[in-house]
């Protein structure tokens, strides 16, 4: 029997609504048969907790008096610099920002113990941040410095803003040559010495709703501890991958650009991240409600470890010198086991994203669904799916004349 | 007679910084050390990461006169402390630690650090993501 968002609201709205997470539905619908799973259930929930680079937040500071034009000048959080390239007192931060001081690799590998990430952790951690600014001065914005301290209740707008999150899908990464290296992906260790990965597989949003037919713009989801919406689709949104039979993408995928009022969010899920040797980011918590519409959707959320298969790419060569080459895939499952084999040889495995934080998101978004306090959201306009046509480029350099 | 083989970390009062104090250790007591980590700066606080060993006897008197002259003793294993309120639980530490002090509970994949396998080789505080391992000396 087909739902609509509609009446899955009505039962959330008097306490009916009956709501497993993506883990759960798996046993749910092993015992009472899909058919039964789809008439009973009527959300899955999901999360996912891991470094995401392409974070951000903007700010909207308010005047000074007199006024100064942030806009075109140099901001500074906590030394780190926010983008100004926009109105008098809007600014922008991003997760990977470092301090103009910071000796990045140049002591390698470099430590990158604080960035933006960590600036946005502690604004919503409540925390005093030190504003400093420079401007050029104008007629109507004469003032040409500010150094404050500002928290984020003293702002009129502090939203988190992050065009792609929620990778659907991602490499294993691996390491053949015989140096260490200091990647996105962790430290890896030489000669497949060890194999890092990064997402809640089973658990992860778009893996529960691989053609994106219940996520869209619009889709209201728990962001940061908070509740946040899809915004867009990601950047290097790409849904024209190798796709399994149960339609799982083999290679990332789809992303989501997400957004959401970052004073109502909670530091436990914007964490401030350093990678040894790589940089600054901010690990994001992100849960999305699938509506159960129909029992194709039920089919879905029903996929787990075994049958989801991530590439795995060498990190020292093919990775960065952006070869094709993949060296194997391995399922979840196997990765979860904590060793892969990879050409004949044992690798220990470990992950990036947090599996126990995505069991909480999932949890705690079951919860606020069952309360009454988070209803679903029709989306107002699809995610591009297969048939858009997306492929995904590379940059092709040309000369300039 | 048994002999000892112990990871000590040392902490030098200001007062005793510019004490021959290892040099004792070696001809007073007859103790081997090798050191791992020092960072003693004259007129400031000392700290010494060693392994020390010897006949437990010599090691004892060893161990006794450095309580005795004012150097504070703290096994190795203290050093590095986990923080786990700002532990994700990734596990992105569990193939780095060369010695397995840290397991994931296979059910509910959560991370448990066991201090007492460290040997302080600092991977970890560099490398944990959210730097939920702290150094303390
Ligand atoms: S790397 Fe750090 S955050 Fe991740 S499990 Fe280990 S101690 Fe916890
Ligand atoms: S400091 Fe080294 S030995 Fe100690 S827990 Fe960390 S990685 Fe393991």
């Amino acid at each position: 029997m087909a739902k609509t968002i509609a009446e899955i609201n009505e039962k959330i709205k008097k306490g009916q609504a009956v709501v497993v997470t993506a883990e759960e539905i798996i046993d749910i619908a092993k015992k009472k048969g899909i058919s039964q799973a789809a008439n009973e259930v009527d959300v899955v929930t999901t999360g996912t907790f891991g470094p995401m680079c392409s974070s951000g937040a903007y700010f909207n500071v308010g005047h000074t008096k007199p006024r100064i034009k942030l806009g075109g000048g140099k901001v500074y959080l906590n030394d780190v610099p926010a983008y100004t390239g926009v109105a008098a007192v809007d600014v922008f931060l991003g997760a990977t920002a470092l301090p103009d001081d910071d000796p990045k690799n140049r002591i390698y590998p470099g430590e990158f113990r604080y960035g933006g990430g960590h600036v946005i952790e502690e604004l919503v951690a409540g925390k005093d941040v030190r504003l400093v600014a420079t401007a050029y001065g104008t007629d109507c914005y004469p003032r040409r410095k500010l150094e404050t301290l500002i928290s984020i209740k003293d702002m009129n707008e502090a939203v988190l803003f992050n065009m792609r999150n929620a990778y659907q899908n991602y490499n294993v990464a691996v390491n053949l040559s015989d140096r260490i290296i200091y990647t996105y992906m962790g430290v890896l260790k030489p000669k497949l010495g060890n194999a890092n990965y990064s997402t809640s597989g089973q658990l992860s949003p778009l893996f529960n709703d691989p053609y994106y037919k219940t996520i869209g713009i619009g889709t209201k989801i728990f962001l940061g501890g908070g509740i946040g919406y899809v915004a867009w689709q990601g950047t290097q949104h790409n849904p024209s991958v190798l796709r399994g039979d149960n339609g799982v993408p083999r290679r990332g995928a789809g992303t989501l650009a997400v957004i959401g009022d970052l004073k109502q969010m909670k530091p436990e899920w914007l964490v401030g991240t350093s990678f040894l040797g790589y940089g600054c980011t901010l690990t994001v918590g992100i849960g999305v409600p699938i509506p159960v519409l129909s029992e194709e959707i039920l089919r879905y959320t029903l996929v787990t470890d075994a049958e989801i298969f991530a590439p795995v790419v060498d990190y020292a060569e093919a990775y960065p010198q952006r070869k094709p080459d993949i060296l194997t895939e391995i399922s979840y499952a196997e990765l979860k086991s904590g060793t892969i084999k990879v050409q004949g040889q044992e690798v220990p495995t470990a992950s990036l994203s947090s599996y126990p934080g995505a069991v909480e998101i999932a949890g705690i978004l079951k919860e606020w669904i069952k309360k009454g306090e988070f209803l679903l959201t029709e989306p107002v306009a699809p995610l591009p799916g297969v048939e858009s046509g997306i492929v995904f480029k590379p940059l092709e350099e040309r000369p300039i004349p | 007679m048994a002999t000892v083989s112990k990871r000590l970390v040392l902490h030098f009062p200001k007062r005793l910084t510019n004490e021959p104090i290892v040099y004792k250790l070696v001809k007073d007591f007859d103790l081997e050390f090798n050191i791992l980590k020092a960072s003693v700066t004259p007129g400031e606080e000392g700290l010494l990461v060693m392994e020390l060993a010897g006949e437990q006897r010599s090691y004892d008197k060893g161990v006794k006169y450095l309580t005795e002259t004012g150097v504070k003793i703290q096994s190795l294993s203290q050093d590095v402390v986990w923080n786990e309120s700002r532990c994700t639980h990734c596990g992105a530490c569990i193939t780095l630690c060369p010695t397995g002090a840290f397991s994931v509970e296979p059910k509910t994949r959560k991370v448990t650090f066991d201090n007492n396998k460290c040997v302080v080789c600092e991977l970890c505080v560099k490398a944990c993501p959210p730097r939920a391992m702290e150094l303390y000396f």
